[in-house]
């Protein structure tokens, strides 16, 4: 890939709401180049999506439940883990999914309003598939950091305002 | 608070001004709401892994004083790097020096070379230390202003025109606080001709060298025949955003630095311990994190430049450091004012360039190295008061 097509899928990574004219300035390309540029970064599902990463706990009440769940489970022939994940991340409930090396094959991030419902998932859902081993399910306490995001307060800016 | 004391105080003192950008901190830092374009500083934290591994020498009892001239461990890592990164090798035990900041290793160079009434050359507009320095070591400051068509770089021509019998040394500064100004390889050798003939010395700052955008940068010292008449000197402020740590390092000919060693010693001690050993892990594994920082620089200098542009500001583009310097005469006010104007009217604080000395009046310099968000509401003002004016 070109250097500015990477340098562009920076700053979109960094600021996903950079608008196409700033861009622009700050690559030192025209606009239209910068439309294309991200055009085909889409069409060629590089750029997947564009979403807000969100502190739920200060948007509502119930901040809601995550769990990691460590699921080992039988490799089918042929198709190896991938049917199986399929099975899994189809669950609307599922944010993540991962193959994992090491102790575990699969590790799923799962999202519910309260414990029960998550506890219910694992029980119902995951596994009772048949490829299902075992599951170790870890809730989530409290978030510090997410995608590269610190969920503490903004940082404020303690330097002089004005300096040699 | 020109008046004349009692003798109390040295005469060299008394006749130094404080820095101009004193007045406008001072009015910038009673005001709500000011979004700065000044300040001299980056506006990352300093990178994780450096503060980890000072903390961590603090916890394994690393607290004594180093030897005087740095670390030995610390003196090797700058030695590589300079031959790694600028092609400028230099002995670690004899020719590099740990200094507290560039900015006390500005002044141990300049008390190493000068006896009073040496002249030294200093090209501005600069940064606001060098004319002191060279006054406080009893030497006279020769201000030598570069011109905006020259795009800030200094001339042959009007370095040979300030040199006098009496020039012992020229200060100078690329990339430059505060225009940005880059010099390239082939013009910086006709400099270096020019101090050959007259057989002087240089201080380079080069604590800017990293933030080079457009093109490589070259140490002073790597010229034809500049390697004995050159300190570099440079630090970890800006390129690793360390300026709290103060931490900086000269390289130099061996008699030079073993005098800065001198005055150091008896003046400093050492720098501080802690932050040797965090410079220690900047330069060991601090690169990448760099070049982050860097590409972060360059977009934020495109931006700001093009948008001066667009609100009818002249701006050449400044090819390294973290300033933009438009000329702000299409306001029809000179920078000083302009920069009042602003600060008072849509509190934006920018820095007139005249505090920067001769060659900036028209100017003021403004600092990228703060958030694109913050960029785009100074530019969103700077806008309304030009629609003003």
């Amino acid at each position: 890939m070109d250097a500015k097509s990477l340098e562009v899928l920076r700053i979109l990574e960094n600021n996903g709401r950079t608008d196409i004219p700033t861009i622009a300035k700050m690559v030192n390309l025209g606009e239209d180049a910068v439309s294309a540029i991200i055009r085909q970064l889409e069409t060629d599902n590089i750029i997947l999506n564009y979403q807000a990463v969100v502190d739920w706990s200060k948007a509502r009440e119930s901040e809601g439940v995550t769990a990691m769940i460590d699921v080992k489970v039988t490799p089918q022939r042929g198709v190896g883990f991938d049917e199986v994940a399929e099975r899994i991340y189809r669950f609307p409930e599922v944010q993540a999914l991962y193959l994992m090396s090491g102790a575990y094959d699969l590790a799923v991030v799962i999202e519910g309003e309260t414990m029960s419902e998550i506890a219910a998932f694992v029980s119902e859902k995951l596994s009772t598939l048949d490829e299902v081993l075992s599951t170790t399910t870890h809730f989530q306490l409290k978030t510090y950091k997410h995608d590269g995001v610190v969920f503490a307060e903004p940082k404020t800016d303690s330097r002089n305002v004005v300096s040699p | 608070m020109t008046v004349k004391q009692t003798s109390r105080l040295s005469k060299a003192v008394e006749s130094i001004q404080p820095s101009g950008i004193r007045r406008f901190f001072d009015m910038a830092s009673t005001m709500d709401d000011v979004v700065s374009l000044g300040v001299g500083e980056p506006d990352f934290s300093t990178p994780w892994n450096v503060c980890e591994a000072s903390i961590a020498s603090l916890e394994r009892g690393h607290t004594s004083y180093t030897a005087n001239a740095g670390l030995p461990e610390l003196r090797r890592e700058i030695a590589n790097y300079m031959d790694d990164r600028f092609n400028a090798p230099y002995d670690s035990e004899t020719e590099v020096l740990v200094t507290v900041g560039a900015s006390e290793a500005l002044d141990a160079a300049t008390r190493a070379i000068v006896d009073p009434g040496d002249e030294v050359i200093i090209v501005e507009p600069t940064f606001v230390s060098y004319a002191p320095v060279v006054t406080l070591a009893g030497g006279v400051p020769v201000p030598l202003a570069v011109q905006k068509e020259d795009e800030f770089k200094l001339t042959p021509e009007a370095l040979e025109a300030a040199i006098t019998t009496r020039t012992k040394a020229v200060m100078i500064c690329f990339p430059n606080n505060p225009t940005g100004a880059v010099m390239t390889e082939s013009e910086l050798q006709k400099i270096a001709s020019v101090i050959e003939r007259h057989d002087l010395l240089v201080l380079s700052d080069e604590i800017y060298a990293e933030l080079t955008y457009d093109g490589e940068h070259t140490a002073f010292s790597n010229l034809s025949k500049m390697r004995e008449r050159t300190v570099i000197i440079s630090g970890f402020s800006k390129a690793f955003a360390m300026t709290g740590w103060r931490l900086g390092f000269v390289c130099g000919p061996e008699d030079i630095v073993g005098a800065m060693l001198k005055i150091h010693q008896y003046a400093m001690m050492c720098a501080p311990t802690p932050a040797q050993h965090g410079a220690l892990e900047a330069l060991r594994n601090g690169r990448e994190t760099l070049e982050r920082m860097i590409e972060s620089y360059q977009q934020r200098r495109n931006f700001i430049v093009q948008s001066f542009r667009e609100l009818g500001l002249d701006c050449h583009q400044p090819g390294g450091a973290f300033y933009a310097f438009p000329n702000v005469a299409s306001s029809g006010l000179n920078g000083e004012a302009f920069a009042e104007k602003l600060l008072l009217e849509e509190q934006v604080a920018v820095v007139p360039g005249n505090v920067f000395g001769g060659g900036g009046e028209a100017h003021v310099r403004c600092s990228y190295a703060t958030s694109l968000e913050s960029i785009k509401v100074a530019i969103d003002r700077m806008d309304r008061l030009m629609q003003k004016i």
